[in-house]
């Protein structure tokens, strides 16, 4: 009790300067501890995207639900769809917590979706249209995203790093049923073969661009730096990015794929992959929704929202009895 | 496709009855993997896809028994019967609403809340008597199921009590969804043409007697909840157990057999 009289009569500087020491403890910052207010909203930021990227994420994935060409196929689809609905939910819990002492809560996450304030991946607002994208996205999306989520799983913030474990646990998984469909294409018949490939042309940009451009020159800003300096996250986007080229390159290639960038290859010098960088400008585009797909898949979230106002109605009129 | 007629009339009993079990479950999973994104909340999204997900395993379940009485692989069963080869009830068939699950979906939740409630209902109904099948392989799958079923009853019920017990609107909503189910309900609880040979074999209780405890059930929670009783459930679209369906089924097949029937003999 005495420590916390004190430490409420810090000033202000002398409380950041105690956050940091405890961060390059190492120690864990909980919810209801004192934070500065640019780590709580560069968290809010982080991870309320997060959030609503898994559940925008669901929705590309479940076009190919029903249509998945057998029944173990079928289950393991409808598994992973539903995993990914989780993770969105465990992480905007985490992300109302953070809010909540801003009086902010998930209904703004809401709001914010629709009017485009809250932006998701960019591979979310891309097309799906073959069986082989399905198998894409839950292979490589899905790898992309334990690299970059693995790197986070010590993060300062608890309640986050303890989301992350969960969640790239059963993210293991989906690279796995991923896997298995790009293998079982790889082995078919020739138009399996080039529906597969034909997807990989599709992704690889996008792949590219989920890591997020190589330095705050491309962006504008410099919020990797922030998370880092916080402990927030631990590498740069270009090492995450380098990390994904090094495990998925040789599979790409070992299954006789072509990745369609012919400059791509190792730098023995400079131990990096070299790639052909993306045009950025695009990459701003997309995630500010104008990609292929992003004002459809948020269409069908706002229809289902105004559609079911009357449930949420009768919810709170049965909450409030 | 190969399906094998016998002429042991037992034996085509007990085939049509799973048949009828494992189409239910196909086609209601199917219609709730729709919802996957557009349910009233994200909590609800995430248990809906987990109850579509077990219906799905339910489905499978069955075709196995299938394949296993030499009606062809299970693949093929869910893949690649025409619509007058499904046996399922023509309620569950029916579309969540306007639009389809990627374009412009305008679901109905009262509709879904309602059928699924009731479905629950007969489906728990339905594997208390199997569990005492006399065919050993149903009865332990019904033992198998029943345990996951008992969440997914508790789930619409719950649902089904909020709403018919809120706001005017709900109520109204909810009615009116209780009205429209009521009337194709009836095919659910018939076993269709050859239900005196699955009785007589012990595969399954005397429909009427299975249909009487649902009614029980139902009325039970109507007089708690002051929904109107409604008399006997009807089978006005047609009934399912006599192959008969709507256009409904055979556009949900074009989809779920999309990507197989591209190449069924392939690995996929
Ligand atoms: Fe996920
Ligand atoms: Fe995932």
């Amino acid at each position: 009790m005495q420590a916390g009289l004190r430490f409420e009569q810090l000033t202000n500087e002398e409380k950041h300067q105690h956050f940091m020491e405890r961060i390059n403890r190492g120690e864990k910052i909980e919810a209801d501890d004192w934070m500065p207010d640019d780590y709580r909203t560069s968290l809010i930021r982080l991870i309320s995207m997060h959030g609503i990227s898994e559940i925008m994420g669901a929705l590309p994935e479940k076009e190919w639900v029903p249509k998945a060409p057998s029944l173990h196929r079928k289950l393991a689809i409808m598994a992973k769809v539903q995993d990914e609905m989780g993770h969105g939910q465990l992480l905007l819990r985490v992300a109302e917590d953070l809010m909540a002492p801003l009086g902010k809560t998930r209904e703004d996450i809401m709001q914010d979706l629709f009017s485009g304030k809250l932006k998701f991946h960019n591979v979310f607002h891309m097309e799906a249209p073959t069986w082989g994208d399905a198998g894409m996205i839950a292979w490589l999306v899905d790898g992309a995203a334990i690299i970059s989520q693995s790197m986070m799983l010590d993060s300062s913030y608890g309640p986050y790093a303890r989301a992350l474990k969960r969640i790239c646990a059963e993210e293991v998984f989906h690279a796995q049923h991923g896997e298995s469909i790009i293998l079982a294409l790889a082995e078919g018949t020739p138009e399996q073969r080039e529906l597969l490939q034909d997807s990989l042309n599709r992704w690889w940009t996008s792949l590219i661009m989920f890591f997020g451009p190589k330095s705050a020159k491309e962006t504008g800003n410099s919020n990797a730096d922030k998370n880092i300096m916080y402990k927030i996250r631990t590498k740069t986007n270009e090492e995450l990015r380098q990390e994904f080229f090094t495990k998925y390159i040789p599979r790409i290639w070992a299954l006789g794929l072509t990745i369609p960038d012919e400059t791509i290859h190792f730098d023995d010098d400079t131990q990096m992959w070299i790639y052909q960088d993306v045009d950025w400008s695009e990459f701003k585009q997309i995630v500010s929704g104008n990609g292929p797909r992003s004002q459809d898949r948020l269409d069908l979230r706002r229809r289902s929202y105004d559609n079911n106002g009357w449930v949420r109605e009768a919810l709170a009129a049965q909450k409030a009895i | 496709m190969n399906n094998k007629t016998t002429n042991d009339p037992e034996k085509s009993a007990l085939i049509e009855l799973i048949y009828q079990l494992g189409d239910d479950d196909f086609i209601l999973a199917y219609r709730g993997s729709e919802w996957l994104g557009l349910a009233p909340h994200i909590e609800e999204d995430v248990a809906f896809s987990s109850i579509s997900q077990d219906m799905m395993g339910h489905a499978t379940m069955y075709y196995h028994l299938l394949e296993a009485l030499g009606e062809g692989e299970a693949d093929e069963l869910a893949h690649l019967r025409n619509p007058e080869a499904f046996r399922n009830a023509i309620l569950l068939e029916k579309v969540n609403g306007s639009g389809t699950y990627l374009d412009k979906p305008d679901y109905d939740w009262a509709f879904a809340v309602v059928r699924n409630y009731f479905y629950a209902v007969h489906k728990q109904v339905r594997l208390e008597s199997l569990r005492l099948s006399s065919y050993g392989p149903l009865a332990d799958a019904a033992r198998k199921i029943i345990t996951e079923q008992y969440y997914h009853l508790m789930h619409w019920e719950l649902w089904f009590k909020q709403l018919v017990t809120s706001t005017e609107e709900a109520k109204k909503r909810m009615f009116s969804a209780v009205e429209t189910v009521w009337k194709d309900f009836g095919g659910v609880l018939t076993l269709g043409p050859s239900y005196s040979e699955m009785v007589k074999a012990g595969f399954i209780e005397d429909e009427n007697l299975m249909k009487k405890r649902w009614l029980n059930r139902i009325e039970k929670m109507f007089q708690e909840t002051g929904v109107p009783l409604q008399g006997e459930p009807l089978i006005e679209s047609g009934n399912g157990r006599k192959r008969e369906h709507t256009q409904d089924l055979a556009d949900a097949l074009a989809t779920l057999s999309e990507v197989y029937a591209t190449n069924p003999a392939s690995g996929w």
